[in-house]
């Protein structure tokens, strides 16, 4: 299987990314790590007249990890994040759900800036940055703006992003408190079936915050705002999960499909929450 | 379709071909360098039998695009060893019976090369992890741990040697 044709571009700036872009529209297609966007060329399933590799951009790299705000650029692979001692003490949930995605060498290419920009419900990323909170930078002609991660996504690879911007970094504040990325797949380098992204802190006995986000379960990601919710004042036990869980439960929308029919989803997507919260709350 | 002029270290030596920027940097390796030691096995990302090194990093060549490799630097198990100087790592991988068909031994091995690099002093763990990224339908994964870890103590043994 190989690609169908396209035309090459290594811009070195941002700038020049963005006018190449411009001047090609919906023919034009950037280029990250390229391991969500190759194999869909090769299946051709996606057709890119223009391909705009971002490589070789300084701008995209670069790790910051500020007091209040952590900065990781576009182009910052799986790998790099698992790599970053400073991003593991501000912000572990990072590298826990880095880690879970695919294979050493898928993480070696495959972006942050890739995985949240692609709009796959399958990816790992998205549903990380909604539970952070995190806002994702996009550039395009008009200039800069910033989107939230929770306002992003519309539908399966169809998100806030217009066909000439580029995302360029995305940002969130340093957590506290206890965290977890529960993911249950079939084996290495396979999507999720059903994941939970949980951030929470404590106060004395009982839950003070708690942020929780799905991937995989509806045709984008799910930030279950009720089912976080449901565990402030708690302390975070049984009847507490399962509240958390029936209001998680209430926000997906899984279709049925070779990872399991719908009530298994709904089943898996129950049994990771309740694994998440466990240890996230075991960490606050 | 109008080719590119590629530009690449492999295996240390400076190499130039003409390919299309869509062409896979397998093929490139496979086809236009005669460099057929990466193998294609699944061709969608999964097997780790086509994987080479590329600017310090393992990746599977099925997946990366002629034109993103221009400029880069690529090993493949033709630049590990010989057969008259083999690796250590093929060494073991004889010894050890790592290998029955021999399909997947590239990859693994040059995966395994760049692993041993990442982190000189593995656990079985942390093989198996690192290895996650290569299938085998062949041995049951038990040899090729044993000769990853074997490698590893022969490697710091010279070493320690040598200091
Ligand atoms: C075997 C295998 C298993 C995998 N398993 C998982 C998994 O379990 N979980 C998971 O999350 N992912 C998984 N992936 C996907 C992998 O993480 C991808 O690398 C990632 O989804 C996309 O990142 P990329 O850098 O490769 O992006 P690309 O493939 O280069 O791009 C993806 C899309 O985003 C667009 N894009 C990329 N960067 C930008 C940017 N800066 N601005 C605007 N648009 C941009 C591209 O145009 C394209 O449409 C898997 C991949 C493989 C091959
Ligand atoms: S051929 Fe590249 S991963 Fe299987
Ligand atoms: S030895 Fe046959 S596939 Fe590994």
């Amino acid at each position: 299987m190989i690609p169908g044709h396209f035309e090459y571009h290594r811009p070195t700036d941002v700038a020049s990314a963005l006018g190449i872009l411009a001047t090609h529209g919906d023919e034009a297609r950037a280029l990250a790590g390229g391991h969500s966007l190759i194999p869909m060329m090769k299946l051709r399933m996606a057709a890119v007249g223009h391909l705009v590799d971002l490589q070789a951009i300084p701008e995209l790299r670069g790790i910051e990890v500020g007091p209040g705000r952590i900065r990781i650029g576009a182009m910052v692979t799986q790998a790099d994040i698992i790599a970053h001692a400073g991003l593991t003490a501000a912000a572990p949930i990072l590298a826990e759900t880095a880690l879970m995605i695919a294979d050493p060498q898928v993480r070696n290419m495959g972006t942050i800036g890739g995985n949240v920009a692609n709009g796959d419900p399958g990816n790992d990323m998205p549903a990380l940055m909604q539970c952070l909170d995190a806002s994702f930078e996009l550039r395009g002609p008009e200039g800069a703006r910033t989107v939230k991660a929770r306002a992003f996504y519309e539908s399966a690879y169809v998100t806030a992003r217009s066909d000439d911007e580029l995302l360029t970094a995305v940002s969130f504040a340093p957590t506290g408190g206890g965290y977890a990325y529960e993911k249950q797949k079939r084996k290495v380098g396979d999507y999720a079936t059903a994941a939970a992204a949980v951030i929470l802190t404590r106060a004395g006995a009982t839950c003070a915050s708690a942020s929780i986000a799905m991937t995989n379960l509806a045709d984008t990601p799910v930030w279950a705002e009720a089912a976080g919710a449901a565990l402030v004042g708690t302390p975070v036990d049984a009847a507490a999960i399962k509240a958390a869980v029936a209001a998680m439960r209430a926000a997906i929308s899984p279709t049925g499909d070779n990872r399991g029919p719908v009530a298994f989803k709904h089943h898996v997507a129950g049994a990771v929450l309740g694994h998440a919260i466990a240890r996230a709350w075991s960490r606050a | 379709m109008s080719k590119m002029h590629l530009k690449m270290t492999v295996n240390g030596a400076e190499v130039e071909t003409l390919a299309e920027p869509r062409e896979l940097l397998i093929h490139v390796l496979r086809e236009r360098l005669n460099l057929t030691g990466p193998h294609i096995g699944c061709d969608t990302s999964h097997c780790g039998a086509c994987t080479v090194d590329m600017n310090g990093k393992s990746v599977k060549a099925c997946t990366v695009v002629a034109a993103q490799a221009n400029g880069a630097s690529i090993t493949t198990i033709e630049g590990l060893g010989t057969p008259d100087a083999l690796h250590v790592l093929q060494r073991m991988f004889r010894e050890h019976h790592g290998l029955q068909c021999g399909f997947c031994t590239p990859g693994m091995i040059t995966r395994a090369w760049r692993l041993l690099q990442e982190n000189p002093n593995p656990t079985e763990e942390e093989v198996r992890f690192g290895m996650s990224g290569n299938l085998c339908r062949c041995t049951g994964y038990q040899n090729i741990v044993k000769s990853i870890l074997a490698a590893a103590a022969e490697m710091n043994a010279v070493k320690e040697a040598a200091e």
